[in-house]
Order: C-alpha cells, then structure tokens, then sequence
C-alpha cells in the first residue's frame, strides 16, 4: 500500500520522462536542444563507468566543507552579533557591504587569489551561504521572545547558559530556515564555479561535454546534480522536522 | 480553602520594601513615558499581596523591577533585607504568557531550574517528579508546552517556579490568559499550595475578585503614572473559603475596591482617547 503511494508520488516524473522522450523523438524540438530521454539515460551509465562519480564525490566534498562551514560560522557570528554589541558594531559592516554583491563575481576572485583547486571553490561557497545563515540567525536571536531570556535568569541561569540554552534554541526555527536557503546557494555557486573554471568536479564535467558536443551527456550531468540537491534538500527537510518535533 | 495562617515552622524570607521608586521608560524616539512615580510599599514576610490597576498603570513594570529584570532608576527595593541587583532563584516568577521553554517537555521545563540550583541528580528527579504530582500533571512528563491547554501550562510554569523553592513569589496576571473555569480552579489550587507553604506572593492582576479571593492586603494603584492609590486589607474572619466568597461581607469588599479601579480605568481610558 505503501510503495503504491510512492509509486503514485512519481507519476508526474514519469510522466515527464515521457513527454520529454517524445517531443524530442517526434522531433518537436531539437535534438541538441534536448536529447531524448532514453539517450540521456544510457549517457548516464557510460559516464557512470568513465568517472561520474569521482567527479561527483570532488563536487561534493567542494560543496559540504564550504556550506559546513558557513553553518558553523554564520551561527555562531549570527547569534554573537545579536547577543554582544560589539560584535554587532564591527561585523555588520561587512555584512552589508557582502549582502547586495552577486557573489558569483567572486569567482574570478577567489581563483586569483586561491587557485583552481578545492579551496577556491570552497571559499566561494562558503562566503555565499554565509550570509543567509548569519542574517537568520541574528534576526531570530534578536527576536527571543523578552520573558524567556527573564525566566532562565530568574532560574539561575547565567548569561552565558542563557545565550546557549535558551536564546539559541527559541531561534532554531529561524536559523535552520536560513539553513535551507543556504543549502540550495550551496549547490548553484558549487556548480558555477567548476563550469567557469576547474580541473574536475561535476560542473567541469558538464562544461567539457557540452563542448565536446555530447549533448546527452551534458544532460546525464545536469540530471545528476540536480538529483542530489533534491534529495539534499528533501534529507534536510526531514531532518528540520526532526529537531523541531517540539513545534507539532 | 482553609485557614490561610501561616505555619510558624517555616523559615522567614523578610518580605519586601519599596521605597520611593520612580520608572521612566525611555523609547528610542518620542517622549520619555513615567510608568511608575514615587512608589512606597512594604510587604510583610509571607504576605499574600495584589496589585490592582488599570492596564498601562506600570504594574507588570513594578514586577519586573522586584524581579531585577530591569534596572532600579530611583528608588530602592530590597527583598529579605537585600537591596536587589539582579535576578535571583529567591524570587520566582510566572508570567502570564507561561515562558515555557516550548522545545523542552514538561519534565525538562521544571528540571532546568533545579539543574542551574546545582542539586544532585537524584534530587533533583525527585523534586520534579513531587511538583508534576502537585499541579496534576502525572502522565503529561514527556509532552511539549504545544501539546498542553493554556491550563495546563500554566500548571507547569508554576511548578517550576515552585520547585525552586523561592522566598518570594512573583505572578504576573498568572491566570489572565485562561478560560473562566480553568482561573477558577486554577485560583482554588494556588490558595491550596500557599496555605500548605505560604511564602511571600505578590501578584499582578486586573480582576478585583481574584484579588480579594487570594491576597492579604489589595494594593489599588492610579492610571499612568503609577502611584498607590490606596491599600486595603481583605483578610476574612476565618480565612478564605468557598463560603465566604458567597457572602456579603466578601462581595461588599469587591464591589468597594472595584469602584476604586473604575475611576482609574476611566481616567486611563480617557488619557489613551485624548
């Protein structure tokens, strides 16, 4: 019953991978435009033998070190800035110089400045999701509601155990929403960065096909990478709902 | 309901002096707004006291400032004979709103006080497990503050802040988010546990026969800037009981002290249209 739910959630998929394998063999459209499904599919298990997955394991290890770290740090500044003054004073500058800048243009940048290898793409990433997780968790730490932050205090608890135990998690909500935001920024800079400029990784790989001119592969890439955001995000998802079971 | 003399044995906190203390609240931008202006109050050690006022009388303000939430501009307040710094677990709070911690259950919410009391473990569970018992909230351990009612809730932010065992009790219109049957119990088991262990209790309220139901003395404060208008005693022959509620002399005492309110909220209420 319940895989025939499952299967019943998919049907539209399916029924894309139809569409999509018809208009391109009625010739609707162009073949180079969109090859037709089942090319792409079989693209797909070549590649996965000539080094698909090794250039997605680079990607993803570029992709999980610069959003983990900016996880780790943008709470942290986030929920700091919120809590001590100073803080506040010396680093919201910077953020409202970073907010508004596209930050793909830093990709040239950070190459420059770093080299064509893991940590420029890391860096780039990280600078990235920074900001949706440092401004989520500033705004929802600000935001704690007044009696809870007094109730702790009137516990005895001190004002370190109060920013930790109390401030930090009536903001989870908030901070794990800018999480999420951060996830997907994650796999778009990931992916614009290796097809500027890379030796490998999955974004290189899309670049070098399409130049090469095997559309179908190009395609198997693009499939892949869109995949695993997807279930990126879907996994996160069902991790927020686990952490927030408190909220029913 | 019974007798609400308190028992000898237990040991005395000092009750709490008030003494010429003035609050301005100061907004970013527009005027400077006095929420309290020269008050003096001295409540006994184990005096069960009300304060009464319209909204905006700076009430809940006077609360905070007894909770060391806020600092003192002017004035002095002293608790037990200690001028007041800070917050402290000697003086217990409930507010209105609950301030739950609504990602703990029950059974968390009251131990994180004991855990920041530095009690060993095994005492701590104890305690815990004897306040669930006392507010009715056997089986509930493990629920979030979302799965309980208002009452409920309330329930458990009050054993919290009993199970710290405070000198001093500060409610902050406890009961007003509740339903009128819940209040009504709700103000029957408060009465219970006080006359059981009577501490110090100031409570803020708006509703004058709560006020003349639990409370020693009423403190009937002025629409904004606060100051006190007048306090009355309401102890009863007899101490408090669900006879006496009924009675003449206990609705005589209600009707007295709300004439007193209505002035002041037609005053409040006519400052706020102008």
């Amino acid at each position: 019953m319940r895989l025939v739910h499952t299967l019943w959630r998919f049907t539209p998929l399916l029924l894309l991978a139809v569409v999509w394998e018809a208009v391109s063999r009625l010739g609707l459209v162009s073949e180079f435009a969109l090859p037709p499904f089942s090319d792409v599919v079989t693209a797909f298990s070549r590649l996965a033998d000539e080094g698909l997955w090794e250039h997605t394991a680079q990607s993803l290890y570029r992709g999980a070190t610069g959003f983990a770290c900016a996880v780790i740090v943008g709470v942290l500044a986030g929920v700091l800035m919120a809590w001590y003054r100073p803080v506040h004073i010396l680093v919201n500058p910077l953020l409202r110089c970073l907010y508004p800048m596209p930050k793909s243009a830093l990709i040239p940048l950070t190459i420059m400045w770093i080299g064509l290898g893991d940590n420029s793409k890391i860096t780039l990433i990280f600078i990235g999701c920074l900001l949706p997780v440092v401004l989520s968790a500033f705004n929802a730490a600000r935001g704690v509601d007044q009696v809870l932050i007094w109730s702790a205090r009137s516990m005895g608890a001190r004002e370190r155990e109060v920013l930790w135990e109390v401030v930090v998690p009536a903001a989870m909500p908030e901070i794990l929403s800018g999480i999420r935001i951060s996830l997907a920024l994650a796999f778009i800079l990931l992916v614009s960065g290796e097809l500027i400029i890379a030796n490998n990784g999955i974004g290189y790989l899309i670049d070098i096909l399409g130049e090469g001119g095997d559309y179908a592969g190009m395609f198997a890439g693009v499939v892949t990478i869109s995949t695993i955001g997807f279930f990126a995000d879907q996994g996160y998802v069902a991790l927020t709902r686990r952490i927030l079971a408190w909220r029913e | 309901m019974t007798s609400r003399t308190p028992p000898a044995e237990t040991p005395s906190s000092g009750g709490i002096s008030i003494r010429s203390v003035c609050h301005e609240y100061r907004p970013a931008r527009g005027r400077p707004v006095l929420a309290l202006d020269n008050i003096d109050l001295e409540i006994n050690d184990r005096e069960f006291v009300a304060i009464l006022g319209p909204s905006g009388c700076g009430k809940s303000t006077l609360l905070y400032l007894l909770g060391g939430f806020m600092p003192l501009q002017q004035g002095g307040i002293s608790v037990g004979g200690r001028d007041i710094t800070g917050p402290g677990p000697d003086r217990g709070i409930v507010f209105q709103n609950f301030a739950l911690f609504p990602w703990k259950t029950v059974r968390q919410n009251i131990l994180y006080g004991l855990e920041k009391q530095r009690l060993p473990k095994d005492e701590r569970e104890r305690t815990t497990r004897h306040f669930i018992d006392m507010v009715h909230l056997t089986g509930f351990e493990d629920s979030y503050p979302s799965q309980l009612s208002g009452g409920m809730k309330q329930r458990v932010a009050i054993a919290r802040t009993l199970a710290i065992n405070p000198d001093t009790l500060l409610m902050d219109e406890p009961f007003g988010a509740l339903d009128a049957q819940t209040r009504s119990l709700m103000q029957e088991e408060l009465l219970a546990i006080w006359n059981r262990s009577p501490t110090t209790v100031v409570f803020v309220t708006h509703d004058v026969r709560e006020a003349v139901l639990l409370a020693d003395r009423v403190v009937v404060m002025t629409a904004r800037p606060g100051r006190v208008k007048k306090i009355i005693d309401t102890r009863f022959e007899g101490g408090m009981n669900a006879e006496i509620a009924k009675s003449r002399p206990f609705l005589d005492r209600v009707d007295e002290i709300w004439d007193l309110v209505r002035e002041e909220a037609i005053v409040a209420g006519s400052a706020g249209a102008g």
